[in-house]
C-alpha cells in the first residue's frame, strides 16, 4: 500500500479514532489496514446497525465507517439514529452498492460521505481529509501515492 | 439474456477481481450452460428479485480467494480458513454490487440478497427459461468463474403498464 501522511487529531495530538462497522470481518480487516496506514486507530468494530449504535454510544469515535446492507439494522437506519442523539457524529458510508437513491437516503439522514467497494486506499484517504476536516493537524506530508 | 443486462456484471467481475488481486485479468472460456452448475471451488451464490430476476454464482479456487484475502488483508491467509470462504462472498458481494448500481443507474430496480456459500457438489440449474451464462477470469493466482442467469421479469413489467393511468 502506498505511504501516507498520518491524520492526527488536532487537540489531542492522537490518533483519529474510528469505528468500523461492516457484517463482513474480511471488510473490516481490510478497512482496518487501510485506517492503520493513515496513521489511526480501530477504537472498535460492530457486524450490524444495532451494534454500531451502542459501540457509538460506548466510544464516542471520530469517525464511522458503515456498510450500508447488514442484518438486524441497516447502516441507513443506523446513522438515521446515531446522528439523532449525536448530530455532531461524522459517519462515511461505505458500500458497494452506490446507485443515486442510496447514496441520497445516506446523506439525508446524516452521513457525511460515502466511498464505493472495492475501496481504494487513496480515495478513502481524500475523503477522510475532507469529513474530518477542522478535526485533524495539517497534513504537513502529501500522500506519496503515485497515484493519487 | 440480453447482454445488455449481462455487460454490467461482465464489466464488474473484470474491475474487482483486477483490483482486490493487483494484476490483470483476462477473460478466458464463455459457455451457455442448462445443466444444473457444479462447482469447481469455493462459490458464492446471490439471488435477485424485481425487475430482474435470477441468481449469479461466483466460483473462485482456493488459491485465488486466498491470495486475494492475502492481499486485501495485509498478511498471509491459508486457503482453508473461514476468512477465505468469507473473502469469496465480499467478492461476490462487491461485484454484483458494483453492477446493480449501473442497472439501477440504467432503470432497473430489483433487490439483491446477501451472499451466501454455495457448498453443494452440485445443484442450481439455470431458470425455467433462462440458460446460465458461465465465463472465466484468468488471473496470475487462479481462475474466477462468474455463471449468470438472469431475466427480465415481464409480469411485473406488464403488471406495472397496466396500472399507469390511460
Amino acid at each position: 500500500m502506498a505511504q501516507f501522511a498520518a491524520l492526527t487529531h488536532k487537540d489531542h495530538q492522537r490518533p483519529v479514532r474510528y469505528l468500523v462497522v461492516d457484517d463482513s470481518v474480511f471488510a473490516r480487516k481490510n478497512l482496518a489496514r487501510m485506517i492503520e496506514a493513515f496513521g489511526g486507530q480501530v477504537a472498535g468494530e460492530a457486524g450490524d446497525g444495532r451494534a454500531a449504535i451502542d459501540e457509538y454510544n460506548r466510544l464516542k469515535p471520530d469517525l464511522v465507517l458503515m456498510d450500508i446492507t447488514m442484518p438486524q439494522m441497516e447502516g441507513i437506519e443506523a446513522v438515521e439514529q446515531i446522528v439523532r442523539q449525536h448530530p455532531e457524529a461524522r459517519i462515511v458510508m461505505v458500500s458497494s452498492v452506490g446507485y443515486q437513491d442510496n447514496i441520497l437516503s445516506a446523506l439525508q439522514r446524516g452521513a457525511r460521505h460515502f466511498v464505493q467497494k472495492p475501496v481504494k486506499p487513496e480515495v478513502l484517504y481524500e475523503i477522510l481529509r475532507y469529513v474530518l476536516n477542522d478535526q485533524i493537524a495539517a497534513v504537513a506530508v502529501e500522500s506519496g501515492d503515485p497515484g493519487l | 439474456m440480453k447482454m445488455e443486462l449481462l455487460q454490467p456484471f461482465i464489466n464488474s467481475a473484470d474491475a474487482v477481481l483486477a483490483q482486490t488481486l493487483q494484476c490483470a485479468t483476462t477473460v478466458g472460456d464463455v459457455s451457455m450452460e442448462a445443466e444444473a452448475y457444479r462447482r469447481k471451488g469455493l462459490a458464492a451464490i446471490v439471488q435477485i428479485r424485481g425487475e430482474l430476476e435470477g441468481r449469479i454464482i461466483l466460483d473462485i479456487e482456493p488459491r485465488t480467494a486466498a491470495k486475494a484475502a492475502s492481499i486485501l488483508t495485509g498478511s498471509e491467509v491459508g486457503e482453508t480458513e473461514d476468512l477465505v470462504r468469507e473473502t469469496v462472498c465480499e467478492l461476490a458481494n462487491m461485484l454484483i454490487g458494483n453492477a446493480v448500481t449501473s442497472l439501477n443507474d440504467q432503470g432497473f430496480h430489483f433487490k439483491v440478497a446477501p451472499p451466501e456459500v454455495h457448498a453443494a457438489e452440485e445443484g442450481l440449474g439455470a431458470t425455467v427459461d433462462t440458460d446460465a451464462l458461465v465465463m472465466s477470469f484468468e488471473t496470475p493466482y487462479g481462475i474466477a468463474y462468474l455463471n449468470l442467469a438472469i431475466r427480465k421479469n415481464q409480469r411485473r413489467r406488464s403488471e406495472r403498464a397496466a396500472r399507469l393511468p390511460m
